[in-house]
């Protein structure tokens, strides 16, 4: 039982990178400007590594013969567990840093608490990700701190994306039984205690950004429990066109 | 067709390892000094390539002019007294 | 790489027999050209268009590959193919770099690029339509731009010879990533081989056109062989990719789509070649001019991400330009 809820976090958390990491891959080639085109792909990078240690492990822990591809890969859409916030549409070049921001925020807090699992093989992947997610923080904060204090237009636009973005914070900070069963092992952070501490840097970086950060307490639900919003399905028919088209083969 | 405002280019020197001396390895562009350094990482340090970066504007780098060729650079050519070969010292003292 | 301050100077050189002739001895002498030597003018343009299109292909070049990223069918293979697109965003990056020390902008290379002025390789207005494309482009165009680049990294000019040899250095493993895939699919079941076979019929021909007319056609090679910025002719190139390749689908167990190759021991000083067909010049031309299947797509996407851009790139200067105000007021103060 323990295990499962193991299981379960650990592929809530991959979902989660995976799926981000697949949406930044999507600006690869059409990025504002060549040095750009080099900067996300460099995060989706880490976020697809990150994803792959997780399925992995996620696959190990089960111990039903599942590798990361078969997990990965092989789900119709009420099993993927992400948070909605990482299924959402890139929008423009503000709204991709921005939600970013947010997300690389929440998991460089994330990692750090879980330095201290108990879990070494999750304490190891936490050493690893905790640098990436470290450098995730500091690109687009940059960022966002430029977009929301440069012209006009790109005001609007930052401003426009957070109103965009608002709905999608609260879930980050959900727990549930599962997450909470794996907390009191050890295993993994609470996400719930992480809010404080992402709430302050937030600020602190909205502060440069000429930013308010509003009020997110009635925010959308429901991706841990695999229901997503609309885009998702779309997203899923190109990440598992090959597995659709050609069932069963080796790539 | 856009006509923005050109953004400036900045010369990156990376120090592949401690030890040795920052080492020019290529340019790109960057509105300010903080995304210069941030772009050099993600251009020019994807295979390890060094643990240390400097970004300067290549507008505040001063060159000799390659016409000035001779004038600075030959006259030193001649001056083979500045080299331990020009003394002879016996063989017999050992080396120094 | 240089000064873009170095740029601005006065670069008109009176081209005197005696100046011409100095060059040239120093081109022969194998010394390198550096960005503010005394250069011909036409020297110079060469380079710009060479270096220019060299740097086009490759962002353009980023467009057909990033179509199957989202798509890669492995976690494996869709983190190589990532990696190996931003590499190329990389390798457009060092050129446009080389080519600025010329004195022309990054700027002013995008718009004769999108207002399609400048040129960029052929071969990325051929749409990936399979799974199969991302390793046949591996294996045949990456393969066939190696080739032509690895002579380039002793160019005369400096910093295109500089930039070359890190390019070569990060593109050796896109040739094998390439090889790679289409090993898995030839070993795998019938659809996935059949998918490699079409890949190779589809891509064969464009990529024997990637070094460029006939020698006899060819509007700059004499002037560049002499300059050293080109070390081997189109056709000496050109076979010498046929030969190493026909092998290399020989252990895919896939067939060439010529059904006039065949060995030919007298070729190559004795060493032995192939003789090959004829290749289809017009299609060649028709695609250079932009009648190719994605001509339109690859030029409306990167001036999609170009204009889209700009408000991203005036807020980066708008910020620093604050900055830099701000800066200045509390020095005052």
């Amino acid at each position: 039982m323990a295990n499962e809820a193991l299981v379960t976090q650990l592929i809530r958390l991959a979902d989660d990178h995976l799926i981000l990491g697949h949406r930044l891959s999507e600006w690869c080639g059409h990025a504002p400007m060549l040095e750009e085109d080099l900067a996300m792909p460099n995060i989706a990078l880490d976020l697809l590594g990150q994803a792959r240690a997780l399925y992995t492990y996620a696959g190990a822990v089960e111990n039903k013969g599942r590798d990361e591809d078969a997990i990965a890969y092989n789900r119709i859409e009420r099993e993927y567990t992400n948070l909605l916030l990482c299924e959402r549409a890139n929008g423009d070049f503000a709204h991709t840093m921005l939600r970013q921001l947010f997300f690389s925020l929440f998991m460089h807090n994330f990692w750090q608490a879980a330095l201290s699992s108990s879990d070494e093989t999750v304490a190891a992947i936490a050493g690893k990700a905790v640098k990436e997610s470290d450098y995730h923080v500091r690109h687009t904060a940059q960022w966002v701190i430029r977009l929301g204090d440069g012209t006009e237009e790109s005001a609007e636009r930052t401003a426009q994306a957070l109103r965009q973005l608002t709905p999608y914070l609260k879930e980050l900070f959900e727990a549930d039984d599962i997450a909470l069963l794996c907390t009191d092992e050890k295993w993994l952070p609470n996400p719930a205690v992480l809010e404080a501490a992402w709430k302050d840097e937030v600020t602190q970086i909205f502060n440069q950004a000429k930013l308010l950060l509003p009020d997110y307490e009635l925010g959308q639900s429901g991706g841990r429990q695999g229901r997503h919003t609309e885009s998702m399905g779309y997203l899923l028919t190109e990440l598992q066109f090959m597995q659709r088209s050609y069932p069963n083969m080796q790539w | 067709m856009n006509t923005t405002a050109q953004t400036p280019l900045w010369e990156v020197f990376i120090r592949p390892r401690n030890g040795l001396a920052h080492r020019h390895c290529g340019s790109l562009h960057a509105a300010d000094a903080t995304l210069a350094l941030q772009a050099a990482r993600d251009v020019y340090t994807r295979r390890e390539e060094g643990n240390s970066i400097w970004v300067i504007p290549s507008s505040q780098i001063v060159a000799s002019d390659p016409q000035d060729k001779e004038a600075l650079f030959d006259p030193a050519g001649d001056k083979i007294y500045r080299h331990p070969t020009f003394y002879d010292i016996p063989d017999d003292v050992g080396h120094m | 790489m240089y000064s873009q301050g170095l740029n601005d100077k006065n670069l008109e050189t009176a081209e005197t027999p005696e100046f011409l002739a100095a060059f040239q001895a120093r081109i022969d002498a194998d010394e390198k050209i550096e960005p503010n030597d005394p250069m011909p003018e036409a020297y110079r343009k060469t380079l710009i268009r060479q270096i220019g299109q060299h740097a086009h292909s490759e962002i353009v070049g980023m467009l057909p590959e990033a179509n199957w990223i989202t798509r890669a069918p492995t976690l494996r293979r869709k983190t190589a193919l990532l990696a190996k697109v931003q590499d190329e965003g990389g390798h457009g990056l060092y050129l446009y770099s080389a080519a600025e020390t010329l004195g022309v902008s990054r700027e002013q290379m995008t718009e004769e690029l999108l207002s399609g002025k400048a040129k960029y390789s052929s071969i990325f207005n051929y749409p990936t339509v399979s799974w199969a494309d991302m390793g046949a482009i591996g294996w045949l165009v990456d393969g066939a731009a190696i080739m032509n680049q690895v002579p380039l990294c002793r160019c005369s000019y400096g910093p295109y010879a500089r930039a070359m040899i890190r390019v070569c250095k990060e593109e050796s493993f896109h040739q094998r990533q390439g090889y790679e895939l289409m090993i898995s699919l030839c070993m795998g079941a019938p659809a996935q081989k059949d998918m490699a076979q079409d890949a190779l019929n589809r891509w064969w021909w464009p990529s024997l056109m990637m070094f460029g007319p006939p020698d006899g056609d060819s509007l700059h090679s004499d002037q560049s062989a002499a300059w050293k910025i080109k070390r081997f002719t189109n056709d000496e190139l050109r076979q010498k990719f046929i030969d190493a390749t026909v092998k290399q689908a020989e252990h895919l167990g896939l067939t060439v789509p010529d059904p006039d190759l065949v060995w030919n021991e007298a070729k190559n000083n004795g060493n032995g070649g192939y003789d090959f067909g004829e290749i289809d010049w017009n299609d060649f031309w028709k695609v250079v001019k932009g009648h190719g299947p994605m001509n339109k797509d690859r030029i409306a996407a990167r001036t999609r991400a170009w204009e889209e851009g700009a408000w991203v790139r005036e807020a980066a200067l708008a910020y620093a330009e604050k900055q830099k105000h701000h800066t200045a007021q509390q020095a005052q103060g």
